[in-house]
């Protein structure tokens, strides 16, 4: 039979490798598997290569969405823009929208740049149609395009010609 | 008026709460025993008003009461009666409501079953649930009162969030929050074993029990709150490592090894501090799962529309808790002193290891998961960490897990032969293997999931190996087997169902790592093939419901020229809430799922978008958690939690202090 002493030495030395192991699984697979957040302008200023991943987020431009016409047997394709006011970023997506996808409100999709294009694998759905993604309306406020305390998001259909120094005064987002 | 009485209710609960918090504990303290006895009669009384608060809000939520704010922001007339119903607690303060009303039952529970209980024990335990209910229902009072009104009433309400108008997810959170507030059942115990100082065999035939019921609830929670993300999400997927998924998942497995450690306090006497630091943990996870599903702070698909002074209030109960647990914790866990003494290979070493495992698995989901917090918060980066982190740092951990996992049951207690428990496994690692490579051989090369076959033979086959072993079976003759199977304790059973049902679960997800996929698009009479199928869209109409108009598409599945069944996926519009709706349309045979979605339609050509899915053993990973909370559920019937557990010893009676 095993002393008390010893019994706790046991013990411990386990727990050191379980944490151990748990941060190094953690600490490699952080390496590999973090995926960064860019708004349109941040793209802008500096372009990611198409070996990365990353998430690109603003609002989808009004009148922006072009569904390519559907072959038969095919996937189907849509191209939109997502803007942050400031600068605007084409995005393809071969898929099906998700059901709050909207024109006029914040979206998150995921993929890579490539020729210029953002390729989305993955458009990200919400549950609630005013819901905001807090990183977009942080990308929001970054362009000097909205501030919260006015009110809503003014229409995207405006974002590219309004005065960043001057806020837009408040209304509704478009359905 | 029925409003005013709800809240009204509701501030008598609190009153209550108020005092079930303090006179039982000060009684407890100076040892009186009239104050200590009013603990039971104020625990119920406290239930009462919760239901009958409760009961008001269903009410105005029934007949649709516009002048109250909840029910203009979450109901409407057209709904059908159920989901004005469930909708009671389809959101924030409606849920927080249910909530608090769980946690008196809970405390109306204990003091129903725990006459047994030492009286001082059960004056601290109900003292603490007090406690708790103080501060949630400050909370819900303070911060989220769904009884607010509204003036003037507008003519109608807005209407539920369609996705939640599904009898799957009005089903979830009962469940889950029954989990939730189990664990505040077993924190309320370990705090009162703390405050006496003292934790031995018959605290942990108290504790067991309470635990195993919170962990098989939660695990029917999550369970129905992944099946339903698999149907109505329309995505084909059913576990996407989002936040609040996570923030289900973390009590889940603090609760699983909770739940292992219970039982050598209960059987052997040791590992009494580890068991109550879990059950601290556990409830720690649970109001953190709380905070961050409520406060909104995570980016998450689920997220609903939040506000940062509940998160902040949240945050702030979540903190006077935990810490005041912990302080507790590290002045008088040195008081307890373990008895039951164990070699590194025994029963409670495969327990001690199951622990460690499950521990370091939640510790990696939980900076996962909090990272993108934390990154903003420090550094002001915007990331994110996606299923691939989550997949690559939990495997290696799982592998080994599921390995010990079913060796552990068939170690005696104290000190075990690792020979002995290989010989008695072999043949379960021949299954595993030979089922590696058959679905090595079958599915093409693809060696994920074929290993997760091999572990899924391994577990379920070493719950028989179990069962087989206590049974005599194959060692005597089957009358004599079949005697001893009727004689086992339910919890023997029980245990080896549940780890069964892991196995089944994962067999599940291998399955899913198999699945097909295909969208295309088709015009009415064209087709396209997966999985042996030839599937034709017929056509595309449209169809009335309630409170909503579908587009409604009719698929032919053919094999071999002949129609063998018909699908009929929909896209619901809800005019009242803007918003469309998925209805996937499944086909399941129970060993694999045939799953039909169908998108947008081109104007003009008459194309519909066709998402299609062939699903091997999806279906196993609902059933897999359904015989895990099974295995839990027959576990509490067995005879020695039924059986009143035995007074402490008399000589122990006299107080630590």
């Amino acid at each position: 039979m095993m002393t008390r002493k010893k019994r706790r030495m046991w013990i411990l030395l386990l727990c050191a490798l379980g944490l151990g192991s748990a941060t190094a699984l953690t600490l490699t697979a952080f390496q590999d598997n973090l995926v960064f957040f860019r708004s349109p302008s941040d793209v802008m200023a500096q372009q990611p290569g198409p070996d990365r991943a990353f998430r690109l987020g603003g609002l989808v431009e009004a009148g922006s969405v072009e569904r390519d016409a559907a072959v038969s047997g095919q996937r189907p394709t849509v191209r939109f823009r997502v803007t942050d006011g400031a600068h605007v970023i084409q995005v393809a997506y071969q898929g099906v929208l998700p059901d709050l996808f909207r024109e006029g409100q914040g979206v998150v999709t995921m993929g890579r740049m490539v020729d210029g294009t953002f390729r989305a694998s993955e458009v990200l759905a919400r549950h609630d149609e005013t819901y905001m993604p807090p990183e977009v309306a942080d990308a929001l406020k970054r362009s000097g395009h909205w501030n919260p305390a006015q009110g809503a998001a003014p229409p995207p259909a405006t974002w590219n010609t309004l005065d960043p120094a001057r806020p837009a005064a408040p209304g509704r987002t478009g359905s | 008026m029925i409003a005013e009485l709800g809240h009204f209710a509701l501030a008598l609960a609190l009153v209550l709460a108020l005092a079930q918090a303090l006179l039982p504990l000060i009684g407890a303290h100076v040892r009186d025993g009239r104050m200590m006895a009013s603990a039971a009669p104020l625990a119920v009384g406290q239930c009462l008003a919760l239901i009958a608060s409760f009961a008001c809000l269903v009410y105005v939520y029934v007949i649709n009461d516009t002048t109250v704010l909840n029910v203009v922001q979450n109901s409407h007339s057209l709904k059908p009666l159920l989901y004005k119903i469930t909708g009671t607690w389809g959101n924030h303060e409606g849920s927080l409501l249910l909530w608090v009303n769980i946690l008196g039952l809970c405390g109306a529970a204990v003091s129903g079953f725990g006459r047994e209980l030492p009286t001082a024990l059960r004056a601290r335990v109900l003292g603490v649930l007090g406690l708790i209910s103080v501060g949630f229902l400050m909370f819900t009072i303070k911060t989220s009162n769904p009884f607010d009104r509204m003036w003037p009433p507008p003519p109608d309400g807005q209407g539920l969030n369609p996705v939640l108008q599904d009898i799957g997810l009005a089903m979830h959170p009962p469940l889950l929050y029954v989990g939730y507030v189990g664990y505040a059942v077993t924190f309320a115990f370990a705090i009162a074993a703390l405050i006496e100082g003292r934790v031995d065999a018959a605290w942990g035939r108290w504790v067991r029990p309470w635990s195993l019921a919170a962990w098989s609830f939660l695990t029917l929670g999550i369970a129905l709150g992944s099946w339903w993300a698999y149907y109505e999400l329309g995505w084909g997927g059913y576990w996407f490592w989002d936040p609040v998924e996570n923030a289900s998942l973390l009590p889940w497995l603090i609760g699983t090894a909770l739940l292992h450690s219970a039982i050598v306090v209960e059987k052997r006497d040791a590992l009494k501090t580890w068991t109550i630091l879990l059950a601290i943990i556990a409830f720690a996870m649970s109001l953190l799962g709380t905070f961050l599903v409520r406060s909104g702070v995570l980016n998450s698909v689920h997220s609903f529309a939040n506000d940062p002074e509940r998160g902040l209030f949240i945050l702030a109960l979540l903190m006077v808790y935990v810490i005041g647990a912990f302080l507790l914790f590290a002045f008088r866990a040195s008081a307890m002193i373990p008895t039951g003494i164990f070699a590194p290979v025994s029963r409670e070493g495969a327990i001690v290891l199951n622990n460690l495992l499950v521990c370091s698995i939640t510790a990696v989901v939980f900076v996962g998961t909090l990272w993108p917090m934390f990154a903003d918060a420090l550094f002001g980066m915007k990331v994110s960490v996606g299923p691939p982190f989550f997949n690559a740092a939990s495997f290696p951990l799982v592998v080994p897990l599921l390995l010990a996992m079913a060796a552990g049951p068939l170690m005696p207690w104290k000190r075990a032969q690792l020979f002995s428990v290989v010989m008695r496994l072999w043949w379960c690692a021949v299954i595993g293997f030979a089922a590696f490579f058959l679905a090595l051989l079958l599915s093409g090369q693809k060696v994920m999931p074929a290993v997760g076959f091999a572990f899924a033979a391994w577990v379920v086959g070493a719950a028989i190996a179990d069962i087989a072993d206590r049974t005599a079976l194959f060692r005597t003759n089957l009358g004599n087997s079949w005697n001893r199977a009727k004689g086992l304790p339910r919890a023997a059973w029980g245990a080896a169902i549940a780890h069964a049902g892991v196995g089944i679960c994962a067999a599940g997800i291998a399955g899913m790592g198999l699945a097909q996929e295909r969208m295309v698009a088709l015009a009415p009479g064209e087709s396209t093939t997966l999985a042996g199928y030839e599937w034709r869209l017929e056509g595309v109409r449209d169809v009335e419901g309630p409170n909503w108009t579908a587009r409604r598409a009719t698929i032919s599945l053919l094999k071999d020229g002949a129609v063998v069944h018909v699908m009929e996926p929909s896209r619901r519009w809800f005019p009242i809430a803007r918003q469309n709706t998925t209805e996937v349309a499944i086909r399941t045979n129970l060993i694999a799922d045939l799953y039909a979605v169908i998108g947008e339609e081109e104007a003009g050509t008459g194309k519909a978008v066709i998402r299609l899915h062939y699903n091997l053993l999806a279906p196993w990973i609902w059933l897999g958690a359904a015989i895990m909370a099974l295995g839990g559920g027959l576990s509490l019937a067995d005879r020695r939690i039924r059986v009143s557990a035995p007074n402490r010893a008399t000589a122990r009676m006299v107080p630590a202090e």
